[in-house]
């Protein structure tokens, strides 16, 4: 097959205490979508992090169009066509979103001058084919995280590669914007263009992929044609056994009310929202780009400011101006950008799970590291945090791994209310398994979550009660074990009122 | 997982501490010592040591509190300043009668006061520190100048002296105090619940916030503790010459910043230990011994100091680059 847009051959990587990849070969053909998939810690980015340049393999070989390479620099696998779109979010934050995506390719008259309005012209109509109508001289740290995951893909695309690399893509995309993605997708596979995509989830692989490759502890399991395998076989490749109840059961009864919201309102994102949270429940808010869920989330922790309406904790009325605020109210609110707002990457996994709780790890104001090394311990083993160790740097874990690390500094806290928004954000299929069941376990003990999913199945498999937002308000409500993923689209476009119609 | 054996464990530890900057500097310190004593019949003498030591007393004690500073993500450029101003009031103070201790607590208060203001500056006005601290410096020096009209004030009396002259078993009583300082700071920076907050806000504020970490609170502290050391610095320092010098330290900043950052703090805050900025002090310090000895002349001496600094800084950001 020499064919290939690009053949990866018996490549292999390690890092301190990590052999990341092991004699891993893979082949991209043109015109197709090659799903990788493997639970967190595999070594998929890993692997798309060598074809791009940005690592340099411990051995194995590399060809583009037949010819061997060597790639030392993401600029240059840029120049040989391959774009990529990375896991983590690396947009400059200080940026504009054009100068983000033309990044060292603005267009310059002679002499050198930026030609601006050329520039917010191309990056404008990129935007739209995503139907996102934003200024794009917007600075990228003013937008959400599904704003700037758009603003990602948008930057690969217009780099015309021949390659393009996803790296999860869609880990914190709604629906709408994913089927956006796909058309686009298929549009750049007719013109010949090779496409790796790497995604957790099942039902998105099945639909756009043609081949699948499968990574275990960073080895190659299989590669598969889509069409002659089921989701459950790509499950138990991955995970290595079956898996069944991906959902843990729901509540049989709730308490007392832990949080009421009344008409709470802040201008240009959101209106008149009302709701209760009751210990032993958990809430899921379904909506689509430009739902405002997160800044309803983060107006609640007084990261945004309301301007009107009233919040109530256990029968007593708050205002909330500050997230420590919010904090020593029994409000904990676990952000989707684990990397700008959750994580500390360049302290230590105990240190990141302990960082809720110092007072419960120490005595007399001195620090207690077995205590927290204890307590890491068995977050790592009950979630599977890959790691050669709890003293690692959660800078240096996997995406994935790094997701259940934020989760788990808010479980050792065991807080009355706890807002999450993307829980399970490019976690594997088994770990979240076991943190939605963690989490359920956290609201049997009198606890109240309140939580934003992109993935509908997600929202409606996890939560008690559904709220769906559309353009800032509030516009239904339905229990979860009578909602089906239509209805909620619906709803979610402002089609449909309420969820009694 | 496999057990850890105590070899293993052993090895873990030994490399571990390759991997901290305080061996590797302590290992550059010890052979620079067996060189230079080599070449130089008076460089390992006790006189030379304890003039050493005695000299880099102050420094240490700010480079304390400017560590732990670093590590939560601040900076202060105005120790030297406030050192000076400290010695010049101090000295004021009980030349005109007051009673020493009561002198003393006084001007330590003023020394937290102006770190509170710097503290303030950067949170709450969220003004750049190095902006911020640049003006308090401005400020702490016009004072010290204005209230001794450019002259240092003297004809202490000599009670005043005593803790600046003073020796346990041969060491200087304030050489004994600077150890203490470091040691308990050094201890606290690794284990206490209170600092160990300075590295999540150096870390990430955000997540630091977003935590539940008090980050305002902490940044305060960390520029009141700065202040103070340098105002307690000032005052042994007025002790120890006897006067009270509106000139004293110029340039110190750069010298402890330089300090800190051979010691393994990095100037993006999160990172650096008490014990690397003592070390960092002791080399710089020696360094400048050595250029002493060696008859090179005092301007060089500034121009080495700023050399240091920045190949120290630039490694810092090559390290760091190379982590991310
Ligand atoms: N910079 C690094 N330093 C040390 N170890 C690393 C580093 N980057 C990755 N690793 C390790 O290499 C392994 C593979 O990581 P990789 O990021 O490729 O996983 P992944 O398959 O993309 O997982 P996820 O689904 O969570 O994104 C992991 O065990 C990880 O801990
Ligand atoms: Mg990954």
């Amino acid at each position: 097959m020499s064919a290939a847009l690009l053949e990866v051959q018996d490549v292999s990587k390690s890092f301190p205490g990590a052999q990341a990849l092991r004699g891993v070969s893979f082949e991209l053909l043109p015109g197709e979508v090659h799903a990788l998939m493997g639970e967190n810690g595999a070594g998929k980015s890993t692997l798309m992090h060598i074809i791009c340049g940005v690592y340099t393999p411990d051995g194995g070989t590399i060809r583009i169009n037949g010819r061997p390479v060597t790639l030392t620099s993401p600029r240059q696998a840029q120049n040989m066509g391959i774009g990529m779109v990375f896991q983590e979010l690396s947009l400059v934050q200080g940026l504009s979103i054009a100068e983000n995506v033309f990044v060292n390719r603005v267009p310059t008259r002679i002499g050198g001058s930026i030609r601006w309005g050329e520039l917010y012209k191309r990056t404008q109509a990129l935007m739209q084919q995503f139907g996102i109508d934003v200024d794009v001289r917007t600075p990228v740290s003013k937008l959400n995280i599904t704003t700037r995951q758009v603003i990602e893909i948008v930057k690969a695309l217009s780099l015309d590669a021949r390659i393009l690399l996803l790296d999860e893509p869609t880990s914190a995309l709604p629906p709408n914007e994913v089927e956006i993605l796909f058309q686009t997708i298929q549009r750049l596979k007719a013109r010949g263009i090779g496409i790796v995509y790497i995604s957790h989830r099942i039902p998105e692989v099945m639909e756009i992929a043609d081949r699948v490759t499968i990574l275990r502890d960073g080895q190659r399991v299989a590669t598969e044609a889509i069409s002659s395998i089921t989701p459950d076989d790509l499950i138990e490749m991955m995970v290595g056994r079956k898996l069944t109840d991906l959902y843990p059961e729901r509540a049989q009864d709730t308490g007392t009310e832990l949080l009421r919201v009344e008409g709470l309102s802040r201008d240009k994102a959101f209106r008149d929202i009302s709701f209760t949270l009751r210990a032993g429940e958990i809430i899921g808010i379904a909506g689509l780009m430009g739902a405002r869920r997160s800044e309803l989330l983060r107006a609640l922790v007084g990261v945004d400011k309301a301007q009107s309406g009233s919040i109530t904790v256990q029968g007593r009325s708050i205002q909330i101006h500050s997230p420590q605020q919010a904090f020593e109210s029994g409000i904990a609110y676990l952000p989707a950008e684990r990397k700008t707002d959750g994580l500390f990457l360049k302290m230590a996994l105990t240190q990141n799970i302990s960082v809720t709780a110092l007072r419960l790890f120490s005595r007399w104001g001195l620090m207690n590291p077995r205590a927290e090394a204890a307590a890491s311990k068995q977050f790592v083993e009950r979630m599977g945090i890959r790691t050669p160790s709890v003293q690692q740097l959660v800078g240096r874990l996997s995406g994935g791994n790094q997701q259940k690390v934020m989760l788990s500094k808010w479980l050792v806290r065991q807080p009355k209310i706890l807002l999450i928004d993307e829980p399970t954000k490019g976690v594997d299929v088994s770990a979240k398994v076991e943190i939605h069941a963690l989490l359920r376990e956290l609201v049997r003990q009198g606890a109240g979550i309140v939580f934003i999913s992109s993935e509908l199945p997600e929202v409606i498999g996890l939560a008690d009660r559904i709220l769906v937002m559309y353009e800032g308000r509030l516009v239904g409500e339905v229990p979860a074990a009578a909602a089906s993923e239509q209805q909620l689209m619906l709803m979610a476009s402002g089609y449909v009122a309420s969820g009694e119609k | 997982m496999a057990e850890t054996t105590a070899s293993t464990r052993l090895w873990n530890l030994a490399r571990g501490m390759l991997r901290t900057r305080e061996l590797p500097l302590l290992l550059i310190i010890v052979v620079t010592i067996v060189i230079m004593a080599n070449r130089n019949e008076y460089f390992l003498t006790t006189a030379n040591f304890r003039a050493m030591f005695v000299g880099l007393t102050p420094t240490a004690i700010i480079a304390v509190g400017m560590v732990i500073l670093l590590v939560s993500g601040g900076f202060d450029l105005s120790v030297g300043a406030v050192l000076a101003l400290s010695g010049t009031i101090c000295a004021r103070l009980v030349l005109d009668g007051m009673e020493q201790p009561v002198a003393v607590f006084g001007v330590l208060l003023m020394g937290a006061g102006i770190g509170f203001i710097n503290g303030l500056l950067v949170t709450k006005l969220k003004i750049n520190p190095l902006v911020a601290t640049l003006g308090t410096l401005s400020i702490a020096r016009g004072i010290a100048q204005v209230l001794t009209e450019g002259v240092s004030i003297s004809g202490l009396p000599a009670t005043f002296g005593t803790t600046g002259s003073a020796q346990i078993a041969n060491i200087p009583y304030m050489v004994l105090m600077m150890l203490v300082i470091v040691i308990i700071g050094d201890l606290a920076l690794r284990h206490t619940r209170a600092l160990r907050q300075a590295y999540y806000v150096g870390s990430n504020e955000n997540s630091a916030r977003l935590s539940g970490i008090p980050v305002d609170r902490v940044r305060i502290f960390t520029y009141m503790l700065t202040a103070f050391l340098a105002a307690f610095a000032g005052v042994l320092l007025a002790s120890r010459l006897m006067a009270g010098t509106p000139t004293a330290a110029q340039g110190l900043e750069l010298q402890v910043l330089a300090a800190c950052v051979i010691g393994g703090a990095s100037l993006t805050g999160g990172e650096g230990t008490v014990l690397g900025a003592f070390l960092g002090v002791v080399f710089i310090s020696i360094v400048s011994n050595i250029m002493t000895m060696e008859a090179v002349s005092i301007f060089w001496q500034q121009a080495v100091t700023g050399f240091i600094l920045i190949t120290a800084v630039a490694f810092d950001m090559l390290v760091s680059r190379r982590n991310a």
